[in-house]
């Protein structure tokens, strides 16, 4: 479904991907970690299509099409989610109207009719329950005031809201009790499918607790440095990036 | 569909930013061009007047020549030469009409085009329309209705007729004949505009509103709108204005004066659209306005709020003289200023009785090329003990070309006052168009969400009827304008 290759990016003239490559299968999930500064957002934004970020060498195809030529509102009308580190604030906008918006751009932009404020708040609520998101969250402005587990929460239920078939989780678990990691894990399993591709980023083992991993990539300095099972997270948590950074890629 | 994919098709299906710049194919009865004691006269003798009317307006002109034009303003213009318009200018035979049957055709669909249907939507939402066609009323609506409840809404021009009593007590009490340059233009030459009389005790039953066209071309419009609540009555008003594209500007300059009596309650909202220019800055509206509401009597209240997208030049400072004690005075806006257009707008607030509170919420939003500029007075007289202001002026920057100036003035002469302002500058965050895209949402409707959420709290203020055509406006307004 996904295939990176060799991928070199760059923001202004610093290069953050030095050649990264990468394909997932539909029906996988795949897990990168790596240290701070590795590159591992700088990747999900690529994925999403940020402006600023300079594609100088390689390339990413999804579905055999290449994303790099596709603007980032026809990426999630065609099925790519990211689910960011850091959610943004949109004062004055309702949680609700931001969901209907976007809900409605994706299915206008896929040929589909727009569907009215109750059917769509029929959908969220049915998902909103699973997530413990509450009713008064949805009616508050777009993560304004928003704890940190509550941003993330609805980070998760956009992306079973939108049923992406590319899903890149951009440290979702970072700042999150145990409590709310397990809602969020939970909900992240419940979207496991076998039509379904997903990327989970994190910095830590402990994610991948909840969220057993077909396969896991370690990113560091820009580049792949590491590939395995799962059983490499409990390698990584016991030995530490430094073990593995040593060793020549 | 959402307000913003309504907006976008739209768009999409005009080909165009500004819907409104179609030009009415009918014949018309002007003036002579210019601007002399027989242009005055003139426009007296069409609106067959009373001799009072003409003193009146006479007086005014003689004034207006020894005037100058105001230059204080943050904005920029070519001279205006006085001599080169037209000061009347009206559909050929179209006395005002009884029924709505009456009313030709090409303007019924004029009206239609604008979104503004006399016949049946507006019906159906019980508004009330004045429907002004360049210098004279064409429709009003409801007036059976409103008849019996004892409300008067009728073009000025009628009103000075059939009830002149009435308009001789309060006409120019508001804003004296002598008041600036261009309100004692006004009042030489003003063609139409609306009167409303809400009788004591008198609870308006419905939403009133004018719709103010610009149609002839080198023709200034010049309506006076005089809206008096007796006591204890409440009456809610809006006026919305459009204008051809013409290359050309067209000067625009209205007087308003609302009266609240004793416990009474005007809320008046104005969605002015008049054509911005194109995006290099040629044509459009000068819109140079005076408005001026007066708490006369005691706990009354004047509730002024505009969403102002249009025109090439805005010159409006919507201002409440708060002289009742414990009258409220408040004043919502959202000013949009792209590509060249030039805003220079805010409020008075003058507290001159005990106990009296004003609000000011003003949302400024540039982009492109644009300034905008807030300026604003709260005035506290010495005999206003406890008089209450807030002040909240937001700015958006939508790009790095444009400006925006927020210019507060602030005079107490009374120890007791108690006077709040919080003025913030943001930009919209690339972080937040980049989060909208990545969940689907087209860059201009982002835009467009973005901005609807930063104006919300004076969006909620319009009447419901209205609230979503001015949502749709605030996105239109800013297609493009993050490239
Ligand atoms: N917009 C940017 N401008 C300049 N440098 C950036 C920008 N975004 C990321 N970087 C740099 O790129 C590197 C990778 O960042 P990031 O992708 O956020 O890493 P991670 O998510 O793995 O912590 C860091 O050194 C960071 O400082
Ligand atoms: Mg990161």
């Amino acid at each position: 479904m996904l295939e990176i290759k060799n991928l070199h990016v760059s923001v202004g003239d610093k290069e953050i991907l030095k050649g990264l490559t990468l394909s997932i299968k539909a029906g996988e999930v795949h897990a990168i970690m790596g240290p701070n500064g590795s590159g591992k957002s700088t990747l999900s934004y690529v994925l999403a299509g940020r402006a600023g970020y300079d594609i100088t060498e390689g390339s990413i195809t999804y579905n055999g099409e290449d994303l790099v030529a596709l603007a980032p509102e026809v990426r999630a009308a065609k099925g790519v989610f990211l689910a960011m580190q850091y959610p943004v604030e949109i004062p004055g906008v309702t949680t609700m109207m931001f969901l209907k918006t976007a809900l409605n751009s994706q299915r206008r932009a896929r040929g589909e009719s727009d569907l009215d404020a109750v059917a769509v708040l029929k959908l969220v609520r049915a998902k909103a329950k699973t997530l413990n998101v509450s009713e008064e969250m949805l009616k508050r402005a777009l993560n304004v005031g928003f704890s940190g587990g509550e941003k993330k929460r609805l980070e998760i239920l956009q992306m079973a809201l939108f049923e992406p078939k590319l899903a890149v989780l951009d440290e979702t678990d970072s700042g999150l009790d145990i409590d709310a990691l397990k809602l969020v894990a939970e909900g992240v399993n419940a979207l496991r499918d076998p039509s379904r591709a997903m990327l989970v980023i994190t910095h830590y083992q402990r994610l991948l607790d909840y969220i057993v991993p077909d396969r896991i990539h370690v990113l560091a300095r820009g580049r792949i440095v590491a590939e395995g099972g799962k059983e490499l997270a409990l390698e990584l948590e016991a030995k530490g990036y430094e073990h593995i950074l040593k060793e020549p890629a | 569909m959402s307000i913003a994919a309504e907006t976008k098709t739209q768009v999409a299906e005009i080909g165009d930013k500004y819907k409104y710049g179609f030009v009415t194919d009918i014949e018309m009865e002007m003036a002579p061009k210019g601007l002399s004691e027989d242009t005055v006269r003139y426009i007296s003798a069409k609106k067959g007047e009373p001799e009072w009317m003409l003193e009146w307006r006479l007086a005014a002109f003689k004034r207006w020549g020894a005037m100058k034009e105001p230059n204080w303003a943050r904005v920029h213009y070519p001279r205006i030469d006085y001599q080169n318009s037209y000061y009347y200018a009206a559909p050929k035979n179209t006395p005002l009409k009884q029924s709505l049957d009456e009313v030709d055709p090409k303007l019924l669909e004029t009206y239609k085009k604008l979104g503004i249907p006399l016949q049946e939507q507006m019906a159906l939402a019980g508004v009330a329309v004045d429907a002004v066609f360049d210098s004279v009323s064409v429709a009003t609506t409801f007036k059976d209705k409103l008849n019996e409840a004892g409300v008067i809404f009728c073009p000025i021009s009628e009103a000075i007729r059939d009830y002149p009593d009435l308009v001789k007590k309060y006409l120019g009490t508001v804003v004296p004949v002598t008041d600036n340059f261009f309100a004692t233009l006004n009042s030489a030459v003003f063609s139409d505009g609306t009167f409303v009389y809400v009788p004591k005790g008198v609870r308006c039953p419905m939403e009133l509103s004018t719709y103010f066209r610009i149609n002839a071309s080198e023709t200034g419009q010049f309506e006076r709108t005089l809206i008096v609540a007796d006591e204890g009555s409440y009456v809610s008003y809006l006026e919305g204005c459009t204008a051809p594209k013409r290359d050309e500007n067209q000067l625009h300059a209205a007087v308003v004066e609302l009266v609240a009596l004793d416990n009474a309650e005007i809320k008046y909202s104005t969605v002015q659209n008049w054509y911005p220019g194109d995006e290099n800055g040629l044509g459009g509206i000068f819109n140079f306005v005076t408005k001026r509401g007066d708490c006369r009597g005691k706990k009354s209240k004047i509730s002024w709020t505009q969403v102002e997208t249009g025109s090439a030049i805005t010159w409006k400072y919507p201002s409440c003289i708060l002289r009742g004690d414990e009258s409220v005075g408040e004043f919502y806006s959202i000013a949009i200023a792209n590509n060249y257009q030039q805003a220079d707008t805010g409020t008075k607030m003058i507290h001159l009785g005990a106990n009296t509170r004003s609000r000011i919420i003003s949302k400024g939003i540039s982009a492109g090329k644009a300034q905008n500029t807030y300026r604003g007075l709260v005035s506290i007289y010495g005999k206003a003990k406890n008089a209450r202001n807030y002040t909240q002026c937001d700015s958006l920057l939508i790009g790095g070309d444009c400006g925006a100036h927020t210019v507060p003035y602030i005079e107490s002469r009374n120890p007791t006052a108690r006077i709040e302002h919080e003025a913030t500058t943001s930009k919209i965050a690339e972080d937040q168009l980049f989060y909208c895209l990545a969940r689907g949402i087209p860059q201009d409707e982002a835009v467009s969400l973005i901005v609807n959420g930063f104006c919300k709290e004076v969006l909620q203020q319009l009447p419901m009827e209205f609230a979503v055509e001015a949502q749709k406006l605030v996105g239109i307004s800013l297609e493009g304008s993050v490239g």
